[in-house]
């Protein structure tokens, strides 16, 4: 099985996913502990970040860097045209799981969120992406964290996420990335973390306090300050949970891991969050209704399964959407891949949502509504949807909503 | 962002009282021209102009210390051509494979299924990743201790531009080869060699799927991405239609081991002894091709040589790359006059990188922003070690491939084709910070050692993965480095802040002044 490396630039929850490499997550983070370890001032006022009573909903943004397949996880089971596109690719129907006359899901995602959708908590918007069509990874990655009108120039020191955090009232935002996103930049000081090193704080209360006193009136201070709370934090929200995980025969690995970590933490630290998870570029032999594809978006589901109930009952104030920078091409190419496409299939999942439905404006799959004849088209603007969810979630006004994403009307997809 | 953030009260509100306004410290000049033009942490600079010179034409000596050289010397990738790493890596894969069979027909067999139990698999992956650690190290002990810092930094830089990973497929065993046959020799030479160098190496073609390129069964990827981020970059000009001819052009160009393969070789004109590449007539389309405004004519593998040197001569590649080098080398936002410049000459020159390099040290917004880049983790830890140990030769190195992982900018790691990124904005983040301490905090105590063998039984035979954290913790230790008293420490200390004094002076022991050092503001600019 072979895939392309476009899928991962911020090396998060996916990298732990990888093949045996030289160099293994594993190893590292206890060779760095001190032998001093307390709990200073700056580790304590980590505890502020402790959600106020009333709090915001919980939102947590999903990327699957890489574009995925969309076509082969909620397949147009009903389209002709989809089966003579992909003779080496299709899901038959009669493997899929029925949502609706028109889709089925892919089997790898029954035994995790087919549940969730006969709970109607997920709901599918295909047709959905942006319209930039660079077709790009990078730059549309970019476009959709940045969230600005693609006309223009861009601004890279202003993330629609970092934005959100700024009209959101009560929101503790985090991003759970070892590379602070663009999306989280500009604003003021976001923190972020990588999961999968999580341990106690290497440094002694004296030495960060040493340390932050170096930076004080420096550009990074805050960042500085910010880092050796939000370490301490997520190590004691997460340390119980952890030396549970020690003690069970079989502990989550991978996204499955960090995804029972971003529960935790969003259950009861942080309320708007973004985690990314690459290995979604194949380009070549991803598979059918099994192999490559299937195995990595079955991790996926497992893992938001996981989420979900371990924010246990405040999995009814969250709400998880999954986005991707673009869809694959329409028709399975020479090397039983898909390319660089257009139109792809978002997801919102929430344990309050109205889900069980095929949301969003639709077209019949066929090969007269493709995208230059090569691509789903993109209906469903991913500014339009996200703002839209946003809007009804925080009862926010036109104006803040404008605020997130300029020059765009919030599409009511009735999921709220 | 609104002001209620609570965790920002005390020492931040007062910091962002002043954020917009605080640039890094000054370093002394002496001190701020090596940190640039080198890793940084090297002794200070005695005669600017002259160093500029060496570094921009520098001599095959590297000046390591014998013993770093005759380490290098003595490794199984500087021995061995690729093609005798392909066979030691195929004989092992045939011995997994033999025994996949075996297991197969032993159908009650399960222990097959769990690599950490199946003793071929160990030591096939063993086999690989051996070869890109031994890569890894040859890499790092060249950027800490060459004389001809810029060639070290500039072997980084062009390999993340042309960026391929160890984790795909058998890349681990070819990344050595990768920077050393394609990268290396091209790095201060004409872009036009770097870029076909890169393009013809069984690296890329491998990363970028274009061994499964083939008429009929047309794959993009690659040609998207040398257009995209080798050459023109996004939003240049170039169209879809110009992709697909590109992926046209390149049909065929492939990876082949065997023997009879080589010759082809000579027909690409590229450089001697290169292994693995092979260029499959049967698989070409031999079609005429629309490329860039020309007509390419069918006829082969030249044919990709002709488009790639069109692509190299494009304003809009002469403007990215310059623009990417003034990124790296100068500032995160580079101002279009300086680019503007470089590309001049790129365009002039042919794409001569020392020419376009001279343009762009001698530009005042170059000398403007000396001191104030922020480091990326590689900078960070190629420079504490210089600072640290300056020519005493170390032994260990695992400790900062280590670090390299924590902070997120392994060698030969990144997963996806656009590389690291270049910018502070990556790599300053809350998280980032709070890692870079607990590093500064390891590495000023010398904990675990670099200056022993890393005696763990990985790091003895060299072999497979890295030694467990457990492992390293029981290494035998020495005392911390002596970094106060080195020549970097004391030029840079000369001209210290006043908080970063105040804290230095609060050290209790070495290991914590070298931990205050490592961690301070003056310490995380170039």
């Amino acid at each position: 099985m072979e895939i392309t490396p476009s899928g991962l630039r911020i090396a998060s929850a996916a990298t732990a996913t990888c093949p045996s490499g030289v160099l293994t997550h594993a190893m590292g983070r206890r060779a760095f502990i001190g032998g001093a370890i307390g709990a200073s001032s700056l580790f304590t006022a980590g505890k502020l970040f402790a959600l106020p009573a009333q709090s915001a909903p919980r939102l947590l943004v999903v990327f699957l860097r890489g574009a995925y397949d969309a076509a082969n996880i909620v397949v147009p089971v009903s389209s002709h045209f989809y089966y003579a596109s992909r003779p080496n690719l299709a899901v038959p129907k009669d493997k899929t799981l029925a949502l609706t006359g028109e889709w089925g899901l892919n089997p790898a995602l029954g035994p995790s969120l087919y549940p969730l959708w006969q709970k109607k908590q997920i709901a599918f918007v295909p047709f959905a992406g942006t319209d930039d069509t660079s077709r790009s990874h990078f730059e549309t990655q970019d476009t959709i964290e940045l969230g600005q009108p693609v006309e223009g120039s861009r601004n890279y020191r202003s993330g629609f996420l970092s934005r959100a955090a700024q009209v959101i009232s009560g929101d503790t935002p985090i991003a759970f990335t070892t590379q602070l996103p663009l999306c989280f930049r500009g604003g003021a000081s976001v923190p972020n973390i990588a999961l999968n090193f999580v341990g106690r704080p290497g440094l002694a209360s004296r030495n960060a306090d040493l340390i932050a006193a170096m930076y004080q009136g420096q550009e990074l201070a805050p960042a500085v300050a910010q880092g050796f709370a939000v370490q301490a934090d997520v190590y004691d929200t997460l340390s119980q949970e952890m030396q549970a995980a020690n003690r069970d025969a079989v502990s989550p690995r991978g996204f499955e891991q960090s995804a029972q970590r971003i529960g935790v933490l969003m259950r009861d630290k942080y309320n708007l969050g973004f985690v990314d998870v690459g290995g979604w570029d194949t380009h070549v032999n991803q598979g059918g209704a099994e192999g490559y594809l299937t195995n990595r978006i079955s991790e996926l589901g497992r893992g938001l399964a996981l989420l979900a109930s371990t924010l246990g009952e405040k999995w009814n104030d969250t709400i998880v959407i999954v986005v991707s920078e673009f869809g694959r091409t329409f028709r399975e190419n020479g090397n039983r891949g898909t390319d660089h496409g257009h139109g792809s299939t978002y997801w919102v999942l929430g344990g309050g949502i109205r889900g069980g439905q095929i949301a969003g404006r639709q077209v019949p799959v066929t090969q007269a509504n493709l995208f230059q004849d090569r691509d789903l088209p993109v209906l469903n603007d991913y500014r339009s949807l996200i703002g839209g969810i946003m809007r009804k979630a925080y009862g926010l006004s036109q104006a803040q909503v404008a605020a997130v994403f300029p020059s765009t009307q919030p599409q009511d997809l009735a999921l709220i | 962002m609104s002001a209620f953030r609570p965790v920002l009260t005390g020492l931040c509100l007062f910091a962002v009282s002043l954020a917009a306004s605080a640039a890094p410290p000054a370093k002394p000049a002496a001190v701020a021209l090596a940190d640039r033009i080198g890793w940084g942490g090297g002794p200070p600079v005695a005669d600017p102009a002259q160093y500029l010179r060496d570094q921009l034409h520098p001599s095959n000596n590297d000046g390591l210390p014998p013993e770093i050289a005759a380490r290098i010397a003595a490794m199984p990738i500087s021995r061995m051509t690729l093609g005798e790493i392909a066979e030691d890596v195929g004989a092992s894969r045939l011995a997994l494979q033999q025994q996949r069979q075996m297991a197969a027909a032993n159908a009650s067999s399960t222990a097959q299924a769990d690599p950490q139990r199946n003793p071929a698999q160990m030591q096939y992956r063993q086999k690989l990743t051996d070869y890109a650690r031994q890569a890894a190290e040859r890499s790092l002990l060249r950027d800490i201790y060459s004389k001809n810092q810029l060639r070290e930094q500039l072997v980084w830089f062009w390999f993340n531009h042309f960026n391929v990973n160890q984790r795909k497929g058998v890349i681990a065993a070819m990344v050595g080869d990768y920077e050393e046959q394609a990268i290396r020799p091209h790095v201060l030479g004409k872009f036009r060699d770097l870029l076909i160098a890169t393009a013809f190496h069984p690296a890329m073609l491998q990363y970028l799927d274009n061994q499964q390129n083939a008429a009929g069964h047309i794959n993009e990827n690659f040609a998207r991405e040398i257009m995209e981020l080798h050459t023109m970059g996004v939003g240049s000009g170039y169209t879809q239609k110009d992709v697909q001819e590109l992926a046209r052009i390149l049909t065929g160009v492939g990876i082949n081991f065997g023997a009879q393969a080589r010759p082809r070789l000579a027909a690409l004109a590229l450089r001697a002894g290169a292994d693995g590449i092979a260029f499959a007539p049967g698989r070409h389309d031999f079609g005429d091709k629309q490329f860039l405004g020309q007509t390419i004519k069918g006829s082969g593998a030249d044919e990709a040589v002709k488009a790639l040197t069109m692509l190299s001569r494009q304003p809009a590649t002469a403007r990215f790359v310059s623009k990417k080098l003034a990124e790296f080398f100068c500032c995160d936002a580079p101002p279009d006059r300086l680019v503007a410049a470089m590309a001049a000459t790129f365009l002039k020159s042919d794409g001569d990188i020392t020419q376009v390099l001279t343009t762009l040290f001698n530009a005042p917004d170059f000398t403007a922003n000396l001191g104030s880049k922020f480091k990326d983790p590689v900078h960070y830890a190629v420079s504490a070690v210089r600072a640290a140990y300056g020519e005493t030769p170390i032994q260990n190195l695992t400790p900062v491939m280590n670090w390299l992982m924590r902070m997120g900018e392994p060698l030969y790691g990144h997963e996806t084709p656009d590389g690291y990124a270049l910018t502070a904005d990556a790599w300053s983040g809350p998280g980032a910070m709070e890692t870079r301490f607990e590093i500064a905090t390891v590495a000023g105590a010398g904990r675990p050692s670099l200056l022993l063998a890393d005696s763990t039984p990985q790091g003895r035979g060299g072999r497979g993965a890295m030694p467990t954290d457990a492992q390293l913790a029981r290494l035998p230790q020495t005392p911390p480095p002596e970094m106060k008293n080195s020549p970097y420490v004391q030029a840079l200390t000369a001209s210290i802040a006043p908080a970063t004094r105040d804290a230095l002076a609060k050290a209790r022991n070495p290991a914590e002044w070298n931990m205050l050092l490592l961690s301070s503001p003056e310490f995380m600019y170039r």
